[in-house]
């Protein structure tokens, strides 16, 4: 086994505030690794730090072993890695199909082809799929804004694979999200996961998504890694029953 | 619904095209003048609009792109001999390298500097082409500016220009359609509408508005080198910064990020004062009191207003046929 992501003592503080406080760890090729602990814990700052929307105070991320931090977030898109955002970030007035082509269309050719190629950048039929994939076809015309919020929360997850990622890091793909849609949802990632390959980190508060997706759990408490290990494990951990699982507001 | 809509839309615009071209035949000169200064300050309008509309950045030298485009034409052809097409090639490059080169150190920082940067470089401009005397002639200016022979006609005449500066304008609206159909249209509206999320897709947003700012200074240097044949005489005055608000205006009136907008934009900015002339003095006026109500009732300009409107059509619409579905399916046995 390689490990896809290497992260070692990140840090990052927001003047005084110290979001991230020096966490490090692996992922491994195919696996799924869960990431939760209570708001405010830099579970979010931690993935803006992986994926070069924030620059980190301190320490080094390296994928595949090359470090890339520094690297701006398309440089590293194009390296394989994408992700999702807590909050929901499709392109209203694009077209569900167009939200998809938009998200594949810098993975292939240059500047030239994207200017004098088709006008679909070839990516039609690979869109089409993915939206057959995530049982979005009827809605394939329709303006994303004009979707149900689960709907648009399944496109913008959809988003992130259409460039055939190695990495995706999904910031609470299911929050908000009805329980249709949440079985829905953790059916698809597995079934990439299993056939593409594909590495997750997942940040969820659904206990019972995070517990039967992943094959790891990560717990982050104050901008520190408090625990790691496999679901049973972290849930029979008195630290993170203590710090985490006892007394948020959080459904078990 | 669609399919007739899609029908409506291509008559109209045939409609549109054919009275471009057959109404103006028995205009006086003045009125051919009027009609052709439309054509090309809607060149000058959908290069701002490309980067304003599409891209999302506030650019206030596209005057001086125009007037760069210009003095290109005009010192080529009458000093140099030399014929339109080779003006046309130099205000091309010119205007995109010079765009790229003022955009690149703005865009390092933050993106709102690049209304600074362009403020003062349409200072600059003005500066180069009232004082370098040597290559402008100063405010002396340069006359008899040749119009040029189009495929073995000769456009001296104002009908023939006219019909000049409507094929550019057909050739110009095609590229740009063109443009905004591929993938880099998709990519200037994700970095207008989300550039975080843009970004974290692969989509190089730097490189991206960069072009869009560079093609929509070069296509002010287009419009210049329509701009000096039609006048056939050119001194700095008109390319001042007033021209570039003046552009501004009409991207924004006619509705930024709409394809037509700037048509629409630009035949109001030129239409109006002549009829308005009976107003004398407070043309202007009014015009300002005009846009400002425009702008508070309808930020999109006025293409936004219609959009809005069939876009509550098409829900009303949209709604009409879900409630007749359900009731379908209630009287169903
Ligand atoms: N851009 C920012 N500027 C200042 N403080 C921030 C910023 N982003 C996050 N924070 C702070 O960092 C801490 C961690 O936030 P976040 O990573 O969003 O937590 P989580 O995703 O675990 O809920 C919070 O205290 C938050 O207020
Ligand atoms: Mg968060």
């Amino acid at each position: 086994m390689t490990a896809v992501l290497e992260v070692t003592n990140v840090k990052k503080s927001f003047g005084g505030i110290k979001a991230v406080d020096g966490v490090s760890f692996d992922v491994q090729e195919g696996e799924i690794l869960g990431l939760i602990g209570p708001n405010g814990c830099g579970k979010s700052t931690l993935f803006n730090c992986i994926l070069g929307q924030l620059t980190p105070t301190d320490g080094e991320v390296k994928v595949d072993g090359k470090i890339v931090t520094g690297l701006r977030p398309s440089e590293l898109n194009r390296l394989g890695v994408s992700r999702t955002f807590q909050l929901l970030q499709v392109f209203p007035k694009l077209s569900v199909r167009e939200n998809l082509i938009l998200a594949g269309q810098e993975h292939q050719g240059n500047m030239m082809s994207r200017l004098f190629g088709p006008s679909d950048a070839g990516l039609s039929a690979a869109a089409d799929q993915m939206i057959g994939f995530f049982k979005l076809d009827h809605l394939a015309t329709e303006a994303a804004g004009g979707l149900s919020y689960g709907q648009q929360k399944l496109l913008d997850a959809a988003m992130a694979f259409m460039g055939g990622p190695r990495l995706v890091l999904l910031d609470e793909p299911a929050g908000g999200v009805n329980l249709t849609m949440l079985g829905d949802l953790k059916e698809r990632l597995a079934a990439i996961n299993r056939e593409k390959r594909a590495t997750f980190v997942v940040i969820e508060h659904n206990m019972e998504f995070v517990m039967s997706l992943c094959t790891r759990v990560m717990v982050m408490a104050e901008g520190k890694l408090l625990a790691m290990g496999t679901p049973a494990e972290v849930r029979a951990n008195p630290a993170v029953i203590e710090a985490y699982l006892g007394h948020c507001g959080i459904d078990p | 619904m669609t399919a007739t809509g899609k029908y409506l839309r291509i008559a109209l615009g045939i409609a549109v095209i054919a009275a471009l071209i057959i109404v103006p035949m028995n205009f006086n000169r003045y009125g051919l003048y009027i009609l052709s200064q439309w054509a090309v300050m809607t060149i000058a309008a959908m290069g701002l609009n490309l980067t304003l509309g599409y891209a999302g950045q506030v650019s206030l030298a596209q005057g001086a792109f125009v007037g760069i485009g210009a003095y290109a034409a005009a010192i080529m052809t009458t000093q140099g001999g030399m014929p339109l097409i080779a003006a046309l090639g130099v205000a091309i490059v010119l205007c995109f390298a010079i765009g790229w080169i003022l955009g690149y150190p703005a865009l390092r920082v933050q993106h709102h500097y690049l209304a600074f940067v362009t403020l003062a470089f349409s200072t600059l401009a003005f500066l180069v082409f009232r004082n370098e005397d040597w290559l402008t002639k100063g405010i002396y200016g340069i006359s008899n500016i040749p119009r040029p022979n189009v495929m073995g006609f000769a456009t001296n005449r104002p009908l023939p220009f006219y019909y000049f500066c409507l094929g550019s304008l057909a050739l110009v609206s095609l590229a740009m359609w063109w443009l905004i159909r591929s993938p880099w249209g998709r990519a200037f509206v994700a970095l207008r509408e989300n550039p975080v999320r843009a970004l974290s897709l692969g989509i190089d947003t730097r490189r991206y508005t960069l072009m869009a700012f560079a093609i929509g200074s070069a296509l002010g240097g287009v419009a210049g080198t329509l701009y000096a044949p039609l006048t056939q005489y050119i001194d700095p005055v008109p390319f001042n910064l007033s021209l570039s608000l003046d552009l501004l205006m009409m991207v924004i009136v006619g509705g930024s990020g709409f394809f037509f907008g700037p048509f629409l934009g630009a035949m109001i900015a030129v239409l109006l004062p002549e009829w308005l002339r009976f107003t004398q003095g407070y043309y202007l006026m009014l015009y300002a009191v005009a846009v400002m109500l425009l702008l508070i009732y309808s930020p999109t300009g006025i293409l936004g207003i219609l959009d809005r409107y069939l876009a509550e059509r098409r829900t009303k619409a949209a709604s009409a046929l879900r409630a007749v579905a359900k009731s379908r399916l209630e009287t169903a046995p």
